[in-house]
């Protein structure tokens, strides 16, 4: 009998593989209907949102997206009949409720917020992580393993536990709902994540490189900065959407230490409400506009993922 | 280029004088890269974990900054003990994450061992699966509070549709008795993936041989799965276990926007009642106190963690 014959003996049957995929496709399109529902009723007038049954095939609107981009006022018909034409669309479905767009809702800047925040922490993680990945990769740091654990444990710390000193010590030094306060403290958390991840990908750089460019006269600064970044370029994109991920995602911290200038998008979203309680298609239509960066950040890591979930336990 | 000389010259120098190079002050570059990072922690982990070690001996309150803090000594910590609230919380916890994990385990794992069948388009499919543990559990655990509205939510809609319950009367997440799944469900539909993906590295790192070689000795495919995939898998289904242990341990978004803890007090886990006593009655002191039992509880659990993520690595 030849090896490959012994080989297609512990291969999956034909039959096997059919009813495995089955199961799994079954699985993920029942995964993704509350995706494709958020989806969907960001495009339904706010009566279709609420209908019942549920409405699957819909007159689509751009109403929900209106109402989250701007506040609005109740008016009288005859007043609205006194204005001018309507100027977009936005005025044409607001008017269509007896309303006028009274200006711009708190949407855009707590987006804004989320971006700045997101990306500052980010940055500073991902250049701390950078450098004392490369120090625990390359040198004898004492106490080396302790320092790792230590920072891989603040990561396990309850976010509300840490929030109550947190809230008391940024009360004392004015920090309290500033961008720079959340930044400190984002930077904080992934730059454990963004440390464990880094020394992963450093550690299998091999050390020949920089060696080999001191012995021709770098210095070990500039062995760093022109043999080790470069090589290391995919590990720190793939630790930066991570971190960026995180940032973007957080809400306890930003619920707890933030409540006006520099609230993040995730608690300003659950606060939508139209009139007489939630308006189901402005909260569907942030919540799409908040997690299409992800959807493309997933795709993009989706072979760096089991890393970035596992600290860099797990390699594949 | 400069890598492939750089390669040859790195063969070609003898161990001792590399060394030398190398030696120049690279302790202080190692401390000068490490400590912005341990002093960041410091400032923002480790001095507000002793602030709050401080605040648990006192009757502080965070909402009247100016009354005169009176030390109690371990008066917080024995409250707490005795504390009925506190114990009931516990357990929501513990039943929380207890079916959290095991169905996410079951289900991830059985998911695992069906994608590693490797049928056509099964690349594209483990993709689309994984998406709901990327998106922020905030943002989506609220969605679901209009997915299991009764009657127009379409959770609800289906499950009277199927079971033929009257539609006003599924009520997830107002029912006493429906709350708790209610969170289960949400979070079992967000995070089995993350097992899923795991408990599938963890297939693909068995060798083909050894179930070659059970194929030789007969074993049956019932047998190769308790005595071969199931064994050699454990250490990775162990890691997803924990990790999900530890961040179910913490839960906090996800069930603050769901139910809020409520209906009364059936969904407050450890971390909402953390909330309630911090941040709603400012009994600032007493909540580090359950703070740092909390603390102390998780940073147990991480040490086990480590050591079993330690095993993992070494395979």
């Amino acid at each position: 009998m030849s090896l490959t014959t012994a080989h297609s003996v512990v291969a999956p049957s034909a039959n096997s593989k059919r009813i495995a995929g089955v199961i799994i496709v079954a699985y993920a399109l029942i995964s993704i209907v509350p995706l494709l529902w958020i989806f969907a009723t960001s495009f339904k007038t706010p009566p279709d949102s609420i209908a019942y049954p549920p409405k699957i095939v819909f007159q689509p609107s751009l109403e929900g997206y209106c109402n989250l981009f701007t506040t609005r006022t109740r008016q009288t018909p005859e007043y609205i009949n006194s204005l001018g034409p309507a100027t977009g669309v936005c005025d044409e479905t607001v008017r269509k409720r007896n309303m006028v767009i009274a200006g711009p809702s708190n949407f855009v800047p707590r987006f804004v917020n989320s971006l700045i925040i997101a990306f500052g922490s980010t940055f500073c993680a991902v250049f701390l992580g950078t450098l004392s990945a490369y120090g625990f990769s390359r040198f004898k740091v004492p106490l080396a393993d302790d320092l790792l654990f230590f920072i891989l444990s603040t990561r396990f710390m309850p976010p509300i536990a840490v929030a109550i000193p947190i809230y008391l010590m940024y009360r004392e030094l004015g920090l309290s709902d500033t961008a720079l306060g959340m930044i400190l403290l984002y930077t904080a958390v992934n730059v454990s994540l963004a440390v464990w991840l880094l020394k992963g990908f450093i550690d299998e750089i091999p050390r020949e490189y920089e060696e080999a460019a001191m012995i021709d006269g770098y210095t070990r600064l500039q062995a760093f900065w022109r043999t080790v970044l470069p090589q290391a370029t995919t590990g720190i994109a793939a630790t930066a959407i991570f971190c960026l991920i995180f940032a973007w995602n957080e809400y306890a911290f930003a619920a707890l230490l933030t409540s006006g200038t520099a609230q993040t998008a995730p608690p300003f979203i659950p606060t939508i409400i139209g009139e007489g309680g939630q308006d189901w298609p402005a909260v569907a239509a942030g919540t799409t506009i908040f997690l299409v960066p992800i959807l493309v950040f997933t795709i993009l890591l989706r072979n760096q993922l089991l890393r970035g979930i596992t600290f860099g336990a797990v390699r594949k | 280029m400069l890598n492939r000389t750089a390669d040859n010259v790195a063969r070609a120098t003898p161990e001792p004088l590399a060394k030398k190079i190398r030696g120049i002050s690279d302790k202080g570059l190692a401390w000068l890269f490490i400590s912005p990072t341990i002093l960041l922690l410091l400032a923002i982990n480790i001095f507000p974990l002793f602030w709050a070690i401080y605040l648990s001996f006192t009757n502080y309150r965070a909402n009247r900054p100016n009354e005169a803090v009176k030390n109690l000594g371990l008066a917080n910590y024995q409250r707490i003990l005795g504390d009925q609230d506190i114990w009931i919380a516990m357990q929501t916890t513990a039943h929380f994450v207890f079916w959290t994990i095991l169905l996410q385990t079951v289900i991830g794992f059985t998911l695992a061992w069906l994608i590693d069948r490797k049928f056509r388009g099964h690349a594209f499919w483990t993709t689309v699966i994984l998406v709901p543990m990327m998106l922020s559990p905030a943002v989506v655990g609220n969605f679901w509070r209009f997915l299991y509205e009764p009657q127009i939510g379409l959770f609800s809609y289906v499950i009277s549709f199927v079971t033929g319950i009257p539609p006003t009367n599924v009520q997830m997440l107002s029912n006493v008795e429906m709350a708790p799944w209610a969170i289960i469900i949400v979070d079992t539909w967000m995070w089995t993936p993350y097992v899923m993906l795991i408990c599938l590295a963890g297939l693909r790192s068995i060798p083909e041989y050894i179930y070659e070689a059970a194929e030789v000795d007969r074993a049956s495919n019932w047998r190769q799965f308790w005595s071969i995939t199931l064994p050699m898998a454990l250490p990775f289904i162990m890691l997803a276990v924990l990790f999900r242990g530890i961040e179910n341990f913490k839960m906090f978004d996800m069930v603050n926007l769901l139910t809020g803890g409520g209906p009364g007090s059936t969904t407050e886990v450890a971390s909402i009642t953390l909330k309630r006593q911090a941040f709603e009655s400012w009994r600032t002191g007493y909540s580090s106190a359950f703070a740092i039992i909390l603390f102390v509880a998780v940073f147990g659990l991480a040490n086990i963690y480590v050591k079993a993520l330690n095993k993992v690595k070494q395979r």
